[in-house]
This record gives C-alpha cells, structure tokens and sequence, in this order.
C-alpha cells in the first residue's frame, strides 16, 4: 500500500525539506513507522518515549482525525493522503 | 519585565520572538516568556494607573515594542451582580462585562496584541480562524489600521457574525465544515501564504492579550484576587491566560495571595475539556461539536489539557450544560444585571447557578464571572422564549391588553 504523508513546515527540516512523502503501510502507524525509517528523525518529534503520539501531534486521513476513526490502527488504502499537523490554534 | 523569547509549554526549548507557533522537537505550543520585572511595584502600578484607559496601560505586561492600537479595546466595566447573587444564594458576585469592546467580545483584547506584534513583525495581510467574535474582531481591528484581512469561519456560523464580519470590507471565507476543519485548513494555509494569522501563526502573542482581562479585575477590584473565576472554555486559551495574568501580577509584587478557584464553563454539546477533567486525564479526546454556544464549539481544543490541569491544581473544575440551560443562562444574566449575552455567557452563568445548587460555593467568597461576548450576536437563540403584545395604537387597546396581561400573571 502506498500512501502520501503531508508535513507541516516545521518537520520539513527533519525530512530533508520535503513537503510530502510516500511510504508503505496497511494502517496509520506502519505508515508513519515507515515515515520514521525514511527520515529518522522524525521518530523523536512524533513519538514520545513510550512509543505513542505525542499529545500535541494530529494526525489525518483525508481531512479525518484519526482519533474519530481507528488511532494508529486506522486501515490505509493505496493511495491514500495522510496530512500531520500540530493540535495549536483556536478560539475562546 | 518585557519579552525575551517563545518557550515550549512541554520542552521548554526556547525560539527567538518572530512568527512561531509550535515547537519544532516536541509539537508542544509555543508561550511568551519574560525576563522578570525591573521596577518595583509601586512604580509599575503608578504607570498602569498613569497609562492610557484601554489594554495598553498593562504594556509593560504584553510582548509589543510599541503599545498602540487604532481600535482601542479594554477596560471594561466590572459590574457588582448582586441581583444575581441574591437569586442564587450567592454573597458576592461580579461581571466582567466584555460586551462592551468595539466588537462587542473579549476578542478585541487578543486581537489587538496579535495585530500590533503582526505589524511589527513586517505582516502586510492579516487572518484568523473564527468561531464569529474573532472575525468581526479581526475585521474590524484590521480595518482601523489599514490592512486587508481574510477570516475563515464554518458555513454554518449565525449570519448576524458574518454580517457584522463583512460589514468591515474583510474577505469572508466560509469554509463548509465545522470549526476544527476551518482551523486545519488556516494551519495549511498559513504555511503557504505570508499572512499573519492571529490565532495560528502568531498565536503566542494572540493569546497574551487575554492576560488583561484578569489584570483589569484585579486593579478594578482595587488591587485585589477574586476567590474564584468562572469562565468559558473554548480552546482553553483565554482560561489558562487569565490564571498567567492573577500570576504575573502576584510575581511583580502587584496582588498578594492565592490564585482564584479557577471553574471552567462549556457546552455539553462540545465538553472534551469537562469530559478529560472529569475523568482526571491529561490530553482532551477530540469531539463534534452538536451545540447552540458555537462561539465556543471546539471540538479540539489545543489548550485543553492546560485548561483541565488548572482547574485542578486550584480547587476549581469544569462543567458542562445543556442547550436548554444555556437559554435559561442568558435569561437569568439579562433580567438580574441588565447585561444580554450571548450563548457563551449563557454557558458560563449557566454553570455559575450549577455550582451554587451544588453548594460548591461558599457565602463569603467574592466570585467574578466572565461575559465573553454580546447577545445581539446570537439573538436568533431567544427568539420565542417571551410573548410580544401588538395592539391597536388606542389607550382602550392598551388598557384590555394589560388587564389581560395582568390576569395571565395572577
């Protein structure tokens, strides 16, 4: 399964400035485990110690949070658009 | 004390003062940190009450080089409710009474720290992501200093928000999808575009200008802390900022004593901050928002985990009410204090009477609420709540009328 990852500007650096990535997986996380092996140093930014999310990391399916849908066990289809975006902004 | 850097709230690596948002290690949210005051107290309290009758005269507290505004906002007045206190079985209860800013919200005040720190920063084009006040604000705001503006607000927002958006000459964008969907695309957006978005890329500064709202309660309470704060709770932003204002104000030797009891407000149509307080965890499940109170409709609110942790470590909490006690929030606020609100302060008066039936509050505490926004924004939500009695223009008409008014009362 190949899937497109979007990177916010601020983990370009850690991805040799690119702005998307394609990778392999069959769910979110393989995906982004795959992520991590292609720009290691991503693994640090997007995972705690622990090996889970960071609580500030949102991650999307096609404009879904993946926490409406399976976390990081979500099933992923070829050609799929997962986008990464920091949880900052907001009203009241 | 002025400006020395932006601190990650979760690493604490530091970034220099330009237009970040986000901390490039830990995705953790990027806050203003200040070098400890330089004068002592009483000279910075004889520049506060010797500055200007707006937000600036706190300028030695905010992150501008230069503290001006073409909109001023601030300085609200600070009502004592003691009608309201009284129907609750209350002592003392006050309004901070935010209607009254040139936008007619507590927006102005963040609005007016984002826009100024923008220009300073060489912004030509500004823009946010809005629930409704912060559009008209940054329209507003944007138009008195002579900059374009873009507001990206759901398509489904009350029209009275985007009439008194567009009224301003803003670019009006409205996004078909909920809040958190607009505010994903401003995320892309604003990574795209050269724009200032207030509460995205300059965020940081944004969400000091709430701090002055608690900085006006306490000099309007002649120097003082309140026992405890009720406010409402969207992103978290304004929540957690007002407990950073009591807090610099008590560090600078301003206040002495213990933060207020902090108790946060939402909707229980969209209450991931009640939901993580209520079952003691430190990040908020994200939610869809199904809510009359859109102004606080965040379904994931990126300051909520702060907001919930707060509440905690100072006695307080976070509740949630429902649409009909929302309505019956405004009404009660409107006929005891003469202020109309709209569903946001309906949410926060309607937790207010929550924790006074619960007995959580006691009689000798000094309560402040805060009345974020103005009732004429969501007017459509006390449409057929009282009867209107249209009648020939004859004082016979009028007479029969109030004697049948009068028997429907007895």
């Amino acid at each position: 399964m190949s899937v497109t990852i979007k990177l916010p500007t601020q983990l370009r650096s850690a991805a040799a400035g690119q702005s998307q990535l394609q990778v392999d997986g069959g769910d979110v996380g393989t995906a982004l485990k795959s992520l991590c092996q292609t720009a290691p140093e991503l693994e640090g930014r997007l995972f705690d110690d622990g090996g889970e999310l960071r609580r500030f990391v949102n991650v999307f399916l096609k404009g879904e949070d993946i926490r409406f849908l399976s976390g990081l066990e979500t099933s992923v289809a070829d050609g799929d658009e997962l986008t990464i975006l920091p949880a900052v902004a907001g009203g009241a | 004390m002025s400006a020395e850097a932006l601190k990650c709230k979760e690493c604490a690596a530091t970034y220099p003062l330009d237009a970040h948002y986000v901390c490039e290690r830990c995705f953790g949210p990027l806050e203003v940190a200040y070098t400890k005051p330089e004068l002592d107290a009483a000279e910075l309290k004889r520049r506060i009450q010797g500055g200007p009758l707006n937000l600036w005269r706190y300028a030695d507290f905010l992150p501008v080089e230069r503290p001006q505004s073409a909109l001023p906002a601030g300085m609200t007045p600070l009502v004592r409710a003691d009608r309201l206190a009284e129907r609750l079985g209350l002592g003392e209860v006050w309004v901070k009474n935010e209607t009254t800013n040139p936008t007619h919200s507590f927006k102005d005040r963040v609005v007016s720290v984002a826009l100024r720190r923008s220009v300073e920063l060489g912004f030509e084009t500004v823009a946010c992501a809005s629930t409704g006040n912060l559009a008209n604000s940054v329209a507003a705001h944007a138009a008195a200093a002579g900059l374009p503006a873009y507001v990206f607000i759901p398509a489904n927002l009350e029209e009275e928000k985007i009439l008194a958006t567009g009224a301003y000459g803003a670019k009006v964008v409205a996004v078909r999808g909920n809040y958190d969907d607009v505010n994903r695309l401003c995320m892309e957006v604003s990574a795209e575009r050269p724009w200032a978005f207030v509460n995205v890329n300059v965020r940081p500064y944004y969400a000091e200008g709430s701090k002055t709202l608690a900085f006006e309660i306490a000099e309007q309470l002649g120097w003082e802390l309140p026992s405890r704060i009720v406010a409402p709770i969207a992103s978290g932003s304004l929540f957690t900022k007002l407990a950073r204002g009591f807090e610099e104000f008590t560090d600078a030797g301003l206040l002495s004593g213990e933060l207020p009891v902090m108790n946060g407000a939402q909707a229980q149509g969209c209450s991931p901050v009640a939901e993580a307080f209520a079952e003691n965890r430190n990040f908020c499940r994200p939610v869809k928002p199904d809510t009359i109170a859109k102004s606080l409709a965040i379904g994931n609110p990126a300051d909520g985990p702060y907001a919930a942790d707060l509440a905690r470590r100072t006695g307080g909490a976070v509740d949630a009410v429902t649409d009909d006690e929302i309505r019956a929030g405004i009404r009660l606020l409107a006929e005891t204090t003469g202020i109309f609100t709209e569903t946001a302060g309906g949410v926060t008066t309607a937790v207010l009477a929550k924790l006074a039936a619960r007995g959580d509050i006691d009689p000798s505490e000094r309560v402040v609420i805060c009345i974020t926004g103005d009732g004429l924004k969501t007017i459509d939500t006390v449409r057929g709540t009282f009867a209107v009695h249209e009648i020939e223009p004859t004082v016979e008409a009028f007479e029969a009328g109030l004697e049948t008014e009068l028997r429907a009362a007895v």
